[in-house]
C-alpha cells in the first residue's frame, strides 16, 4: 500500500537517491578542474533535502510502513536529520581534499552511506536492518581506502573492511538465531514473543552478545575498537570525521531501538554488561588518548571514550536515558565534525598532523584557534558548548537509574579528558613555531571550510546555550521507545 | 517588566568579549578601550544594584525568571540577596581595576600590563567575569553550575598563555584539574539532590528556592553534604585542597591573580554556602566540626607558610589561603556572628587581595624579581603603591578602622560561641599575619633602594593609581562606616539562619 504516510516515511531516502543520481549525471559533464563543485551540489542538495523533510516528512504517531520494514517515528527522523546535516558538512570538507573531493565518486559514496544510515535509524525489521548496515558500511570501506596511492589510506580501507565483514557476520548469526527462536524478524514483535518464555536467559544473553559485536564495532566500544585509530589516521580526514560521528550515531540509533524495544525483559542482565562495557570503554579510550602525539589518533581515542559516555544513557534504560543518548550524539556529531574539520583545514595547508605541529596555531590564525578551542572544550564537557549539557544530562540519567558508580567513573574520566584536551590547546595557544615568525605563515581557509566550520562552531555553541529545542526533539525521539 | 539589570550585568562582559574578538588583531588600544568601557558599565550597574537593594524587605530582589528547559525544570532564574549583592559589587570592582592594571604600557623598562595579544586576553578574562557574575546571581542550580564551569576554564588559558613563564604550564593544569574535579564531584551531589527533591515534592526542578523546601532526609544530607560542600570549597581554597591556589596565584598575570584571589575563591565559598549549607542544612550541622577543623588548620597553617615565604607573590598567595580559611571558619559556626563575618570577609578579602596582587605585579613588572630580600626602598620610587599596600596590610592584620576588623571580629566571636579553643588557636594567625605583613612592608618598601635598581625604576602609571585608590576606598569606607555593608549582609544571614532552623 503506497499511502502518503509511506511516502513521507522514506521521503529523506528518496531525496538522497535523487540527489545521488543527479551527482552521477552531472559529474561527467563538468571539466576535471570543476568537479570539486559537485561538493556544493551534494552539500546544498542534502540541506535542501533536510529542509523538505522537515517541512513535509515529519512523523506523527509512530507507524510501521512498507510491510513492516520501516518504522516512521521521531527517533528515526531526528537521526535522519542529523545524518543529512553531518553529510552536508562532510561534503563541504571533502571539496578541498584534492584526492577525494575532485572526483564525483566520493560524493556518491557519501550519499550512499547516508542513505544506509537513514535506513538503519528507521529499520523495524532485522532483515532490513542488516541490509541498511551493509549499505552504510560498504561505501565507507571504499571511502576510507579512497586514496589508492597512499599506503595508510589503503591500509585503513582494508582494515575497516576486514573488521566490518567479520563483525557483521557475527551479528547476522545473532539475527538468525533470534529468528530461529521466535520465528519473526520484526523488531516490534520480538519483545512479546521473547516474553512468552521461548528463550532462556542464557540463550538470550548469547544472542545479545553476538548482536552487540556488530553494533559495538559500529560505535567502536572496547573491545571492538581496535580498527578505529588506524582507520581514522589513514582515511581521508573528512571521511574519518564522518566515520567517527554519523556512523557512530547510526550504530547508537540501532542500539537504542533494538535494546529498548526488543529486549527490555532481559534488562537486568544486559544493562549490567553494557554498564561494564561503558566503564571500560571510557577508561580505555581516555587512557590511550593520553600518550598520543598524532592529532587524528588523539581524536580517535577520545571518540572511543565518548561512545562510553553516551552508553551511560542506554544503560539507564529510562526515557531520560534515551533522550540523553540522542542529545549527547547530536552535540557530539557537531563537535567532532568541527574538530576533524579543523584538523583537515590545518593539514591541507601544512601537510602535518602531529600535535607539535600545531604550535603557534592561534597566532597563525586566531579564528581557527578559537574554533579548535570551542571544539576541544566541548569534547571536554565545558560550557557554554554542547558537550557540557550533554554530559550533565547523561550523568543525570545515570544517577536517576541508580548507576552512581558508573557516573563516578564517567566523572573521573572527564577529568582525564580535560587534561589531554587542554594539553592539545597548549600547543595551539602557548607554544611558538620553532624559529619562525607565525605572522608569515598564515592559515588561509577556502570558502567551503569557512562555511562548514562556522556553521558547526555556531551549532556547538547553540546546543550548549539554547538547549531547550534540541532537548525537546531528543525527548520526542525517546518518547517513541516507550 | 522592570529593567533586567542582573542579566545585563551577567551578559555584558561576554558580549564585550565577543566584540573585542571581532576587532582586528593589531588594534590593541581599541580592544583595551572596549574592555574598559564594558567594565565601567558593569561596575556602574553593580553599584546601582547594591544601592537599590531594599534592605527593609530583604530576600531575593531584582528577580528575573525565564523558562529555559522546562522538561527538566531548568530556568534562567536570577536574583540577589544580602550575601550576593556585595559579591556582585566586588566582581564589578575587581573587573574594573583589573582592566586598568592590564592596560599595557610601552615604557622601555616596564613590561607592565598585557602586551601580547590583549584582544584574546580581555576576551577570555571577560568570559570568566560573566561566569562569576552568573554564579553570584543564579537561583537555579543548573545555571549556577553552568556559570561556575564557565568561570573555571578560561583560567587555564589566562594563566598558561600570559602567566609567569617558569611555572605557568604546571600551575595552570594543576589548577584546572583540581577545580574541575571539585566541581564535578559537587555535580554528582547536585544531581542526586535534584532527583530526591523531585521524588519528595513531585516537582522536578533545579530552582534553588524550591529545593530549599524539598525536605531532604537526615541520612541523605549527611551523605551528600560533604561531597557538595567540599567540591565547591576546593575553589575556596580550603585546606587540604588548597594546594592549587598559591601556585595558580603566582603563575597568573597580575589581573588574573586579582580576579582569581579576589573573586574566584569567593565563588567557591559562595557556592559552598549556597548549595552546601543552604540546601543541606542538617548535613551542615552534622559535619560542621569537620569544616571547622579544616578551616582552622587553613587559617593558621596558611599564615605560617606565608610567613616563611621569600617570594612576595607566594606570600600573598598563602595569605589568601589563610584569609579564605577565616571565611570557611565563619561558615562552620552556622551562627549569626560567624556567617555575618564570613559575608563581610568575602568582600573585604576580595578587595584587599586584589590590591596586594596589583601592587606585587607593579613591583615585579619593574624590578623583575619578587624575592623579598632583593627588594627594598620601593616607597621612594612608587610612594602611591606603598600607601596602597600599607592600607591593604592593615586590613589584612585586622586593624580597627579598616574593613578587615569589621569582618574578622564577628567571625572570632562566632567561633568562640561554638568552640572557644578553636577561636584561641585561630587567633594565632592574627599575630603571624601582622608579623609577615610588617616585615615585608619594612623590607620591600622602606630602607635603601638596592644598587641594581638605581635610576631605572619608574613610578606607576595614572591608571594604576586609579585602581589602587578605588580598592583602598572600599576598605576604608567599610572600616569607618560599617553600616555601608553590615546591615546588607545581615539580611542575607537572616535567610540562612531561617533555613538552619534557628531564628
Amino acid at each position: 500500500m503506497f499511502t502518503p504516510t509511506t511516502f513521507a516515511s522514506i521521503l529523506p531516502e528518496i531525496l538522497i537517491l535523487i540527489l545521488g543520481m543527479l551527482v552521477l549525471i552531472v559529474e561527467p559533464f563538468w571539466k576535471e578542474e570543476q568537479r570539486r563543485n559537485v561538493g556544493w551540489l551534494t552539500a546544498g542538495g542534502l540541506l535542501i533535502s533536510m529542509v523538505i523533510s522537515l517541512l513535509f516528512g515529519q512523523p506523527g504517531a509512530p507507524t510501521t510502513t512498507l510491510g513492516g520494514m520501516v518504522r516512521f517515528d521521531w527517533l528515526g527522523f531526528f537521526f535522519k536529520i542529523l545524518f543529512m546535516f553531518a553529510g552536508a558538512a562532510t561534503a563541504l570538507l571533502l571539496m578541498d581534499n584534492e584526492k577525494v573531493g575532485g572526483r564525483g565518486e566520493g560524493y556518491l559514496l557519501l550519499l550512499a552511506s547516508i542513505l544506509g544510515m537513514n535506513l538503519m535509524a528507521s529499520s523495524a525489521d532485522l532483515v532490513m536492518l542488516y541490509l541498511a548496515i551493509e549499505t552504510t558500511s560498504i561505501p565507507l570501506y571504499v571511502l576510507s581506502g579512497f586514496m589508492l596511492a597512499d599506503a595508510k589510506s589503503t591500509e585503513a580501507g582494508f582494515k575497516y573492511l576486514l573488521f566490518g565483514a567479520l563483525t557483521s557476520t557475527i551479528m547476522l548469526y545473532g539475527f538468525s538465531l533470534l529468528f530461529g527462536f521466535t520465528g519473526t524478524t520484526d523488531i516490534y514483535r520480538l519483545a512479546e514473543l521473547l516474553q512468552s518464555g521461548s528463550l532462556s536467559l542464557t540463550a538470550a544473553f548469547g544472542v545479545l552478545a553476538l548482536i552487540l559485536v556488530g553494533i559495538g564495532f559500529k560505535v567502536s566500544i572496547v573491545p571492538f575498537h581496535f580498527w578505529a585509530p588506524d582507520v581514522y589516521e589513514g582515511a581521508p580526514t573528512p571521511v574519518a570525521g564522518f566515520l567517527s560521528t554519523a556512523s557512530k550515531a547510526a550504530g547508537f540509533a540501532v542500539l537504542v531501538r533494538l535494546f529498548f524495544v526488543a529486549f527490555p525483559n532481559f534488562a537486568p542482565s544486559w544493562t549490567l554488561a553494557l554498564a561494564i562495557l561503558s566503564a571500560v570503554t571510557m577508561t580505555v579510550g581516555n587512557l590511550l588518548a593520553l600518550p598520543q602525539t598524532n592529532i587524528k589518533r588523539l581524536i580517535a581515542f577520545s571518540s572511543i571514550s565518548h561512545a562510553g559516555y553516551a552508553m551511560i544513557g542506554v544503560v539507564a534504560l529510562t526515557q531520560l536515558g534515551a533522550a540523553s543518548v540522542v542529545f549527547y550524539l547530536a552535540a557530539y556529531i557537531l563537535t567532532n565534525l568541527l574538530a576533524f574539520g579543523i584538523v583537515m583545514a590545518f593539514s591541507r595547508i601544512t601537510g602535518l598532523e602531529d600535535l607539535k605541529d600545531y604550535a603557534g596555531m592561534s597566532r597563525r590564525s586566531p579564528w581557527l584557534g578559537l574554533m579548535m578551542l570551542a571544539a576541544f572544550l566541548s569534547l571536554a564537557g565545558m560550557p557554554p558548548f554542547g558537550g557540557f549539557v550533554a554530559k550533565v544530562v547523561v550523568f543525570a540519567a545515570g544517577i536517576q537509574a541508580g548507576y552512581v558508580w558508573l557516573v563516578i567513573i564517567g566523572i573521573l574520566n572527564s577529568v582525564i579528558g580535560v587534561y589531554y584536551y587542554l594539553n592539545a590547546m597548549k600547543y595551539v595557544y602557548l607554544y611558538r613555531m620553532p624559529e619562525q615568525d607565525e605572522e608569515s605563515h598564515p592559515l588561509p581557509l577556502t570558502r567551503p571550510y569557512v562555511i562548514a566550520l562556522a556553521v558547526l562552531a555556531i551549532g556547538v555553541i547553540l546546543i550548549g546555550t539554547v538547549f531547550a529545542p534540541w532537548f525537546g526533539w531528543s525527548n520526542a525521539a525517546a518518547l517513541n521507545l516507550f | 517588566m522592570n529593567f533586567p539589570v542582573l542579566s545585563v550585568i551577567t551578559f555584558t562582559p561576554i558580549i564585550a568579549g565577543v566584540v573585542i574578538l571581532l576587532l582586528p588583531a593589531q588594534r590593541k588600544n581599541e580592544a583595551r578601550a572596549v574592555a574598559l568601557a564594558a567594565a565601567t558599565f558593569a561596575l556602574i550597574l553593580s553599584f546601582w544594584v547594591y544601592f537599590h537593594y531594599d534592605q527593609a524587605t530583604a530576600g531575593y530582589q531584582f528577580v528575573e525568571k525565564y523558562s529555559w528547559l522546562p522538561a527538566l525544570g531548568i530556568s534562567l532564574h536570577f536574583g540577589v540577596d544580602g550575601i550576593s549583592a556585595p559579591l556582585v559589587l566586588l566582581t564589578g570592582v575587581v573587573m574594573f581595576t583589573g582592566v586598568l592594571i592590564s592596560w599595557g604600557d610601552d615604557h622601555p623598562h616596564v613590561m607592565a600590563g598585557i602586551q601580547d595579544r590583549p584582544r584574546e586576553f580581555f576576551a577570555f578574562l571577560f568570559i570568566l567575569a560573566s561566569g562569576v557574575f552568573g554564579v553570584f546571581v543564579s537561583l537555579d542550580l543548573f545555571m549556577l553550575f553552568f556559570f561556575y564551569e564557565i568561570a573555571v576554564f578560561p583560567m587555564y588559558l589566562l594563566i598558561a598563555i600570559w602567566g609567569w613563564i617558569v611555572t605557568r604550564e604546571y600551575a595552570a593544569m594543576k589548577l584546572t584539574l583540581y577545580l574541575f574535579l571539585g566541581s564535578v564531584v559537587s555535580l554528582v551531589g547536585v544531581i542526586a539532590m535534584y532527583w530526591v527533591a523531585g521524588q519528595n515534592t513531585g516537582v522536578y526542578t533545579f530552582d534553588m528556592l524550591e529545593m530549599e523546601k524539598a525536605g531532604f532526609s537526615q541520612v541523605f544530607q549527611n551523605i551528600w553534604f560533604l561531597p557538595v560542600f567540599l567540591g565547591f570549597a576546593v575553589l575556596g581554597g580550603i585546606w587540604p585542597f588548597h594546594n592549587w591556589s598559591p601556585d595558580g596565584h603566582v603563575a597568573a598575570p597580575t589581573a588574573v591573580s586579582m580576579f582569581h584571589a579576589g573573586v574566584l575563591m569567593k565563588l567557591g565559598a559562595f557556592a559552598a554556602l549556597r548549595v552546601g549549607i543552604m540546601l543541606l542544612p542538617e548535613g551542615a550541622k552534622t559535619w560542621s566540626w569537620l569544616i571547622m577543623l579544616f578551616a582552622g588548620v587553613a587559617v593558621v597553617y596558611g599564615a605560617y607558610i606565608a610567613f616563611v615565604q621569600a617570594d612576595f607573590k607566594y606570600m600573598v598567595g598563602f595569605s589568601s589561603v589563610s584569609h579564605m580559611g577565616l571565611v570557611m571558619l565563619g561558615f562552620s559556626t552556622l551562627n549569626r556572628e560567624g556567617l555575618l563575618g564570613s559575608g563581610l570577609q568575602m568582600f573585604s578579602h576580595g578587595v584587599m587581595t586584589a590590591l596586594f596582587f596589583a601592587v606585587v605585579g607593579m613591583i615585579y613588572d619593574r624590578a623583575h624579581t619578587r624575592q623579598i630580600p632583593e627588594l627594598g626602598g620601593m616607597s621612594k620610587i612608587m610612594p602611591f603603591a606603598t600607601g596602597g599596600f600599607i592600607v591593604g596590610g592593615l586590613v589584612s592584620m585586622g586593624m580597627p578602622l579598616f574593613s578587615g576588623f569589621i569582618a574578622e571580629f564577628p567571625i572570632f566571636m562566632g567561633v568562640w560561641g561554638r568552640q572557644w579553643l578553636v577561636a584561641v588557636i585561630a587567633s594565632i594567625s592574627i599575630v603571624i599575619t601582622a608579623a609577615y605583613i610588617m616585615r615585608n612592608i619594612r623590607q620591600v618598601f622602606f630602607g635603601e633602594v638596592p644598587e641594581k635598581f638605581e635610576g631605572h625604576l619608574t613610578d606607576i602609571t595614572v591608571l594604576d593609581k586609579v585602581a589602587i585608590t578605588t580598592l583602598c576606598l572600599f576598605m576604608i569606607i567599610i572600616g569607618l562606616f560599617p553600616s555601608f555593608m553590615v546591615p546588607m549582609v545581615q539580611t542575607g544571614v537572616q535567610n540562612i539562619l531561617r533555613l538552619l532552623g534557628g531564628a
